[in-house]
């Protein structure tokens, strides 16, 4: 199923893995953004919800000449093909053809989960509880987001409440479009060493457009052919090389994860 | 005491020893739908499903029984299309076993999803895109069809037959079951294909993605064709397990020759195309995705045995097995014959759905392992024990095998 693209933008983000030091800002912004409950008590990292989350790997030689780098993964924003949109029985998931994100529309998931299985990345988290804040937590909530509720599926969406808020704001101001420096997700506005980049990657002009087009930046699993929308940066060839399994194989780097 | 339900001319057992083999199946079904209330009441939490093993048991259990049911449209389709009127003997059990995979598979769907009270959204927002929307339609007509081929075989109960009314109605419903079953075949066809498609489709998981023939990937023709090699021998399986139950003869040896073949037959072109299929997705299709093939088989417990075993033992085997006349007509050898058949369609639905999750995409994604939980088995154990006690209740009630009384008088 081709993705429709009549987008007036695309957006997408670049992340420096050379600048990332796996703090976990982005998560934790990500989370109070868009009302991610805290874990039930019996949570797992399997099973818990996290938009965001910030992988670590190695170049797999031994201490002291190991080297590390963090890895945030969050959706892709598959622009082609996108898995989880062609396989959702219900069209619960959409891909905006004005801006190309990926949105989930969780009112009308079924919670088959069938678009979890479709991802390439793991990108996508089910509601195995019910949302619990801790007691006073409600009134630190966002209300421009709506909690989901249990048994659907959520995922990063680029904080599309932001862009709502943008978009009305260029409105109430005579605008028609919005300007890109009022529409940014919050894990790009609280990375303290502003590795995250976001943009219209149409925007010849704007800097993440120039910097998915240099040298350091690349996708993962790209010869998927899902067209992802989200690049990262590395100086460090071992590091791209995590992007491919047969790079990281014959580069013989064993690669841990 | 119920001898008054019991079909003329045949001999069921005493009450009393039919209640002992009701109550322990009956207790299963109690533990499975306790489990099954915690999942739906306390949520899917109460399983061991996560993040990444999105499906689990439940569903590769259901790919499972779904492609034993196929018994039931294949049969039909022989029967009352292709005219074979040596299944006649079969074609009611093949209906009852058909619902009840059917129906097992739709129970336990509508507690493994999340918000299972937004089924019907399927069909108020479908994408059409989706192989799980083409399911999702073809597995809800199908239903009607088998209860409606169910409905007649109700009808014939001793005391229904009292009714003149229900008589005429059976009647009826008897001569446009040549109809049913052509619907029955063509739904049949489309979703035992799309629960194939379902994983063929998925680009992101290269172990499981397939080339596209025509609009559709490889492994729904595989499904298909291996659903129909499962079929007859299921039906073949559970005959001659009813028969040694119950200590009677219920169809003559040819009948089950007769099933032995044509699931030999099928499971032959069945290996031929799923070898091809191997093949040139271990060196071009998942090879050209970044993924190279071997990789797969580097997991401890997902060697490169299991595709021998799929192919080989459970495949291979008992193929030759099927097509030698002599094995046909020696029932403990064509029996275990059916018996690997139906263990290679488990093996190969266990493969594309556990195997597949299993898997990691990422370069620094890791290997993962799920057991499930004892709500999860049970949940499935209250199906099996409800398919034993609707197929126990149809054989005792209603007449399933129309060769039992000739073979039994012949006997006397």
């Amino acid at each position: 199923m081709r993705t429709v693209t009549t987008a007036r933008s695309r957006y997408g983000m670049v992340i420096d893995l050379d600048r990332c030091t796996g703090c976990g800002s982005c998560t934790v912004a990500c989370s109070v953004e868009n009302n991610i409950p805290p874990g039930t008590e019996n949570v797992t990292e399997r099973t818990g919800i996290t938009w965001m989350r910030v992988y670590e790997a190695d170049d797999g030689k031994s201490f002291p000449d190991t080297h590390s780098v963090f890895v945030p993964i969050m959706c892709q924003q598959c622009g082609n093909e996108t898995p989880c949109m062609s396989v959702c029985p219900q069209n619960a998931v959409e891909v905006d053809p004005a801006t190309g994100i990926v949105g989930q529309i969780p009112e009308r998931c079924l919670g088959c989960r069938y678009c979890m299985a479709a991802c390439p990345y793991h990108a996508r988290y089910f509601n195995w509880w019910d949302p619990k804040w801790p007691a006073g937590m409600e009134a630190a909530m966002n209300p421009d987001v709506a909690p989901r509720m249990r048994g659907v599926v959520e995922k990063c969406n680029f904080c599309q409440s932001r862009l709502h808020t943008a978009r009305e704001r260029a409105a109430s101001t005579g605008r028609t479009a919005i300007d890109p420096a009022d529409y940014v997700p919050a894990c790009v506005e609280a990375c303290p060493q502003r590795a995250i980049t976001f943009g219209d990657l149409d925007d010849s002009d704007s800097f993440v457009a120039a910097l998915a087009a240099g040298d350091r930046a690349f996708r993962f699993l790209s010869r998927i052919g899902t067209e992802p929308k989200v690049w990262y940066l590395s100086s460090r060839e071992w590091v791209r090389n995590l992007s491919d399994r047969v790079v990281a194989r014959t580069r013989k780097e064993n690669v841990r994860g | 005491m119920d001898e008054r339900f019991i079909p003329r001319g045949v001999q069921r057992a005493p009450f009393w020893r039919f209640m002992a083999w009701i109550i322990p199946w009956f207790g299963v079904l109690l533990w499975g739908l306790y489990g099954a209330s915690l999942c739906l009441y306390e949520g899917l939490n109460q399983t061991n499903m996560d993040n990444r093993f999105a499906f689990g048991l439940w569903i590769y259990l259901d790919l499972t029984v779904i492609a034993f049911g196929a018994g039931a449209f294949f049969t039909g389709f022989l029967l009352y299309i292709m005219k074979r009127r040596e299944l006649q003997p079969v074609i009611n059990t093949a209906v009852v076993l058909g619902l009840i995979c059917y129906s097992s598979a739709i129970m336990v769907l509508m507690v493994d999803v999340g918000q299972p009270l937004r089924a019907w959204f399927t069909f108020w927002h479908p994408n059409t895109h989706s192989m799980l929307t083409e399911v999702t339609f073809c597995l809800t007509c199908y239903i009607v069809v088998l209860i409606i081929e169910y409905a007649p075989l109700v009808l014939k109960n001793r005391q229904f037959r009292n009714i003149p009314r229900f008589l005429v109605f059976e009647f009826e419903l008897h001569k446009l079951m040549p109809v049913f079953a052509a619907i029955g075949a063509f739904l049949s066809f489309f979703h035992q294909g799309s629960l194939g498609g379902l994983y063929g489709v998925l680009r992101g998981r290269p172990f499981a993605f397939r080339e596209e023939l025509g609009i559709w990937p490889t492994t729904f023709f595989l499904f298909v064709l291996s659903a129909m090699a499962a079929g007859p021998s299921f039906v073949l399986v559970i005959t001659r397990l009813v028969e040694r139950l119950s200590a009677k003869r219920l169809v003559r040896q040819n009948v089950f020759a007769t099933l032995g073949k044509i699931s030999g037959m099928l499971l032959t072109i069945y290996l031929g195309l799923k070898s091809v299929d191997t093949l040139v997705w271990i060196n071009g299709t998942s090879p050209s995705a970044g993924f190279p093939a071997f990789e797969y088989y580097q997991r401890a417990s997902f060697g490169t045995w299991i595709l021998f075993a799929e192919i080989v033992p459970f495949g291979l085997v008992p193929a030759l097995m099927l097509l030698n006349a002599k094995v046909r007509n020696h029932t403990p050898l064509l029996v275990t014959a059916a018996l690997l058949v139906l263990a290679g369609v488990t093996l190969n639905r266990f493969v594309l759905t556990i195997q597949t999750l299993s898997l990691p995409t990422l370069t620094f994604d890791p290997f993962l392992t799920y057991v499930p939980s004892w709500q999860e088995v049970a949940t499935f154990a209250a199906v099996i024990a409800y398919g034993v006690l609707l197929y126990s209740i149809s054989f005792r009630y209603l007449p399933l095998f129309p060769q039992e009384r000739e073979i039994a008088r012949i006997e006397r």
